[in-house]
C-alpha cells in the first residue's frame, strides 16, 4: 500500500528481538479485540499505529472555520506549495475524532475533497487521499454514508483511467478501497450499506479491479478483495455477484496468484490470496454456483493446481492460512466428482497427506477432503490405495486429538466399505491396537467399536 | 510438501476438467454411528475460523497507518519542461510530470486538441462531436451513450444523459472530470466538456463530462464570451487548442 512511500518505519533504537516482541504483543491485542468483537474498531487500528508514528506529537483539533480555510486554500490557493500545506494541516487535524465530526458536518466538505481527489495535481491528489484515509477512521457511521456516493463517482472516474494508471490514481484507488473496506465492516453494514453497494455499479468496478493481468495492482487489489470478502460473507445477495461473473474473475485471479508466487517470493501476496480464497470458498456454497454447465460454474482443474501451489506457499510463508486454503479445497471437492477425480489424476493425494503433520486443525481438514474423495465409491478408493494412506492413518490414530481421530475413523470406514483388502491390511498393520486407546473416549467409542467389528468380520 | 512437477505445467495449460470417475455409493456409508457426509461449508464474518487471517490483515493495516501518518518524502529532480510541442510546463518532480502528461497529452482529440482522461471518453467525444452522421442519427434516435463503461443506457439529449449520471450513477450534481477552479480559468485543466466556443453540438453540452454550475443560475453570457478566447498566461499551447472554458450556455448548433 502507498507504493513509493513504503519504508519500514521503526522507532529508533529498536533491535530485531524487540520488534518481534512488539509484533507479538500487537498480534495478541488484535486477537483479544477480535474475540471481543472489537476488531473492526477503528480506534484500535489507529491507537496502536499512531503511538509509534507520532511519538507524542499532539494532534490539533480543528474548528469549523479552520477547516473551511484549509479547504479554501487547498482548492483555490495560488501556489501549489500553499495548497499542499493546507491539505497536510487538514490531514493532521483529521487524525482527531472531533475534527472528523466537524468535517463531515460541514457542507460541501466531502464534495471539495472529491474534487481534490480528482484534480490534475498529483500531490494534491495524494494528500487528499491521505485525508480520506484519516476520515476512514471515524467512529461515526455518518462519515461512511457520506462517502458512499462519492465512492461510486470516484471509481467511475478512476476506472476511466484503467488503461493508463499512474501513481496518484493508484494511491487514490487504494485509499478508496481502504475507506470502503472500513465502511463495510460497520455493524450496520449488512442491513444498510451492503444493499446500497450491491445496487450500484460498485461490484462491477470492484471485479474489474480484480481482473488478473498486467494492469493488476497489488495494493489496490488487496483493498478491494477485502471489500468483496466483507460483502460476500455478510450474505446479502451473493447470487447477484455470481451473475456478474465473480466466480470467474476470482478463479482466474487465483490462477494468476499461483503463477505469481512461483515467480517471486514477494512478501505481500498472501494479503491478496487470503481474501480471494475466502470469497471463492463462500461463493461456492451459493445455489447459483451450482448450475452445472452454466458459464458461472467453476469447473476448471487448473484451480486445483493453483490451490495446491498456494497451499505450499502458505506452508512456507504463512502456515496460519493453511486452514482457509483447505476449506476452499473442501468446498471444491465436496459435491464434485470432477474435482475429486482431478485430485487423483493430478497426483495431489500424496502432497495432501504430507500436510497431516502440521496441526490438528489442518489434519482434520485434510482428512475431510480425503473423505470427500473416498465417499464417492470404489472407483475413487481404488486410487487412494495403497500408497501412503494406511501408514499415515495409523499415525493419526496414535494422536490424542478427538476430532483428528474421529475423522480418521470415518475415512477408514469408507475405505473398508469400498476397497477390498483394506480391512485386511489394516489388521496386519496392528490397526486394532491403534484403535484400542480410543475405546473409552466418549465421542469416539461408538465409531471405534463399529470399525473394529467391520475390520474383524467384514 | 513436494508437488508433482507436472502441476506447474498444468497451471499454465488450457482450461479443462477431468472426466469424472463413476460415483457409486453404498447405503451403509455414513450410517450411524458414523457421521460423515460430504458438504460445503460457509463461514460468516465473525466466525473464529477467520481469526488468523483477520489478525494478519490488521497487522498489515497498522503498519500502513503508521506510514500514512508520517510525512512523505518527495524526491525532487532538477527542473525540466514538458517536451510536447507547444507545451512549456515545468516540473521538478517526476510524479507531477507523469500526471500532467497523461492528463493533458494522453488521450487527445486530433480534430480539436481537447484532452480527455481516458480513451473511452475520447472515443465518445469524437463520435459525438466530429462525426456528422452522429448528429443526423441523433435526430431520430437515442444516441447519447451513458459515460459509465458497462452501462448500456442511451439518451436523446446530453442533458438527459447527465441527469441519468447524477441519478443512477450517483455523480455529484456538479461533477466534472477536469479541475477548473471557481472564478478562474486555469490553463492546466483538461476540458472534457462540450462548451468550447468553436463547436456545441445540439443541445447544451454533448460530451458533458464537465459542468461547473449545474443547477446554479447561469453566469451572464457576456462574461463568458470575454473569457472565451483568452489563454491564461501560466501555460502556453501553441496549437490553438481552446481548453478549459466551461460554460453551460447553449451555443449555436453545429452544422
Amino acid at each position: 500500500m502507498w507504493r513509493g512511500r513504503r519504508g519500514l518505519l521503526r522507532p529508533s533504537g529498536c533491535g530485531v528481538e524487540e520488534l518481534r516482541c512488539r509484533r507479538r504483543e500487537r498480534e495478541a491485542a488484535l486477537r483479544k479485540a477480535r474475540r471481543e468483537q472489537q476488531l473492526v474498531s477503528k480506534r484500535l487500528l489507529r491507537d496502536e499505529a499512531t503511538e509509534e508514528a507520532e511519538g507524542g506529537r499532539v494532534v490539533v483539533i480543528l474548528g469549523e472555520a479552520q477547516i473551511q480555510e484549509f479547504l479554501r486554500l487547498a482548492q483555490r490557493g495560488i501556489e501549489e506549495k500553499e495548497r499542499e500545506r493546507a491539505l497536510v494541516s487538514l490531514r493532521r487535524g483529521l487524525q482527531h475524532p472531533e475534527t472528523q465530526q466537524t468535517f463531515i458536518r460541514l457542507e460541501g466538505s466531502i464534495r471539495t475533497l472529491v474534487g481534490l481527489l480528482t484534480s490534475n495535481k498529483a500531490l494534491l491528489q495524494l494528500e487528499a487521499a491521505r485525508c480520506l484515509h484519516e476520515l476512514s477512521h471515524s467512529e461515526q457511521s455518518a462519515v461512511a454514508e457520506a462517502c458512499l456516493p462519492a465512492t461510486s463517482y470516484l471509481l467511475t472516474y478512476l476506472s476511466g483511467h484503467s488503461s493508463d494508471f499512474i501513481s496518484p490514481h493508484l494511491t487514490v484507488l487504494e485509499a478508496l478501497g481502504y475507506a470502503l473496506s472500513q465502511l463495510l465492516q460497520a455493524k450496520e453494514a449488512p442491513e444498510k450499506i451492503i444493499p446500497l453497494v450491491l445496487g450500484s455499479t460498485l461490484p462491477q468496478h470492484i471485479l474489474q479491479l480484480l481482473q488478473p493481468g498486467p494492469k493488476l495492482n497489488l495494493g489496490v487489489a488487496v483493498e478491494f478483495a477485502w471489500c468483496l470478502h466483507y460483502i460476500i460473507c455478510s450474505q446479502v445477495n451473493n447470487a447477484l455477484l455470481i451473475t456478474q461473473g465473480a466466480l470467474t474473475t476470482l478463479g482466474l485471479l487465483l490462477l494468476d496468484l499461483a503463477a505469481a508466487v512461483q515467480r517471486t517470493e514477494d512478501a505481500g501476496l498472501e494479503l491478496l490470496v487470503c481474501p480471494v480464497v475466502r470469497c471463492l470458498s463462500n461463493l461456492l456454497t451459493e445455489a447459483a454456483a451450482e448450475t452445472v454447465g452454466g458459464p458461472m460454474h467453476l469447473q476448471d482443474e487448473r484451480v486445483l493446481a493453483a490451490l495446491f501451489i498456494l497451499l505450499q506457499f502458505f506452508l512456507h510463508k504463512q502456515p496460519s492460512l493453511l486452514p482457509e486454503g483447505l476449506w476452499l479445497l473442501n468446498n471444491l471437492t465436496a459435491n464434485s466428482p470432477s474435482f475429486c477425480t482431478s485430485l487423483i489424476s493430478l497426483d495431489l493425494i500424496e502432497p495432501l497427506l504430507h500436510l497431516l503433520s502440521v496441526s490438528n486443525v489442518v489434519s482434520v481438514l485434510v482428512l475431510t477432503v480425503l473423505c470427500n474423495v473416498a465417499e464417492k465409491g470404489p472407483a475413487y478408493c481404488q486410487h487412494l490405495w495403497p500408497g501412503l494412506l494406511l501408514p499415515t492413518l495409523l499415525d493419526t490414530l496414535a494422536l490424542s486429538d478427538t476430532e483428528v481421530v474421529g475423522q480418521s475413523v470415518e475415512l477408514l470406514q469408507l475405505l473398508f466399505l469400498y476397497q477390498p483388502g483394506a480391512a485386511q491390511a489394516f489388521l496386519q498393520q496392528s490397526g486394532l491396537q491403534a484403535l484400542q486407546r480410543h475405546e473409552e473416549v466418549a465421542q469416539l467409542q461408538d465409531r471405534v467399536h463399529a470399525l473394529q467389528q467391520t475390520a474383524l468380520h467384514g | 510438501m513436494q508437488l508433482p512437477p507436472a502441476l506447474h505445467a498444468r497451471l499454465a495449460g488450457a482450461p479443462g476438467a477431468a472426466a469424472p470417475l463413476p460415483v457409486q455409493r453404498d447405503a451403509l456409508a455414513g450410517n450411524a454411528p458414523f457421521r460423515f457426509a460430504a458438504r460445503q461449508v460457509r463461514f460468516p464474518r465473525e466466525h473464529e475460523f477467520f481469526e488468523d487471517g483477520d489478525v494478519q490483515r490488521h497487522l498489515y493495516l497498522q503498519d500502513v497507518i503508521t506510514q500514512v501518518a508520517a510525512e512523505p518524502e518527495r524526491p525532487r529532480v532538477p527542473e525540466f519542461t514538458c517536451q510536447v510541442a507547444g507545451c512549456c510546463q515545468a516540473f521538478d518532480a517526476l510524479e507531477d510530470y507523469e500526471h500532467h502528461y497523461h492528463t493533458l497529452h494522453g488521450n487527445v482529440c486530433s480534430y480539436c486538441r481537447r484532452a480527455f482522461p481516458s480513451g473511452h471518453l475520447l472515443d465518445t467525444h469524437i463520435q459525438e462531436w466530429h462525426d456528422s452522421l452522429f448528429q443526423i442519427l441523433a435526430e431520430r434516435q437515442d444516441m447519447y451513450q451513458c459515460l459509465v463503461e458497462g452501462c448500456t443506457e442511451k439518451f436523446r439529449t446530453s442533458r438527459d444523459r447527465k441527469q441519468h449520471l447524477v441519478a443512477h450513477h450517483l455523480y455529484p450534481a456538479d461533477f466534472r472530470f477536469d479541475k477548473p477552479r471557481k472564478g478562474s480559468r486555469p490553463a492546466s485543466q483538461v476540458s472534457t466538456e462540450a462548451a468550447g466556443e468553436d463547436r456545441a453540438p445540439s443541445e447544451g453540452d454533448a460530451m458533458e463530462v464537465c459542468s461547473e454550475h449545474a443547477e446554479a443560475p447561469p453566469e451572464p453570457p457576456r462574461e463568458r464570451r470575454v473569457y472565451g478566447h483568452r489563454v491564461p498566461s501560466t501555460i502556453c499551447f501553441g496549437q490553438g487548442a481552446s481548453r478549459g472554458f466551461k460554460s453551460t450556455k447553449k451555443r449555436s448548433k453545429r452544422p
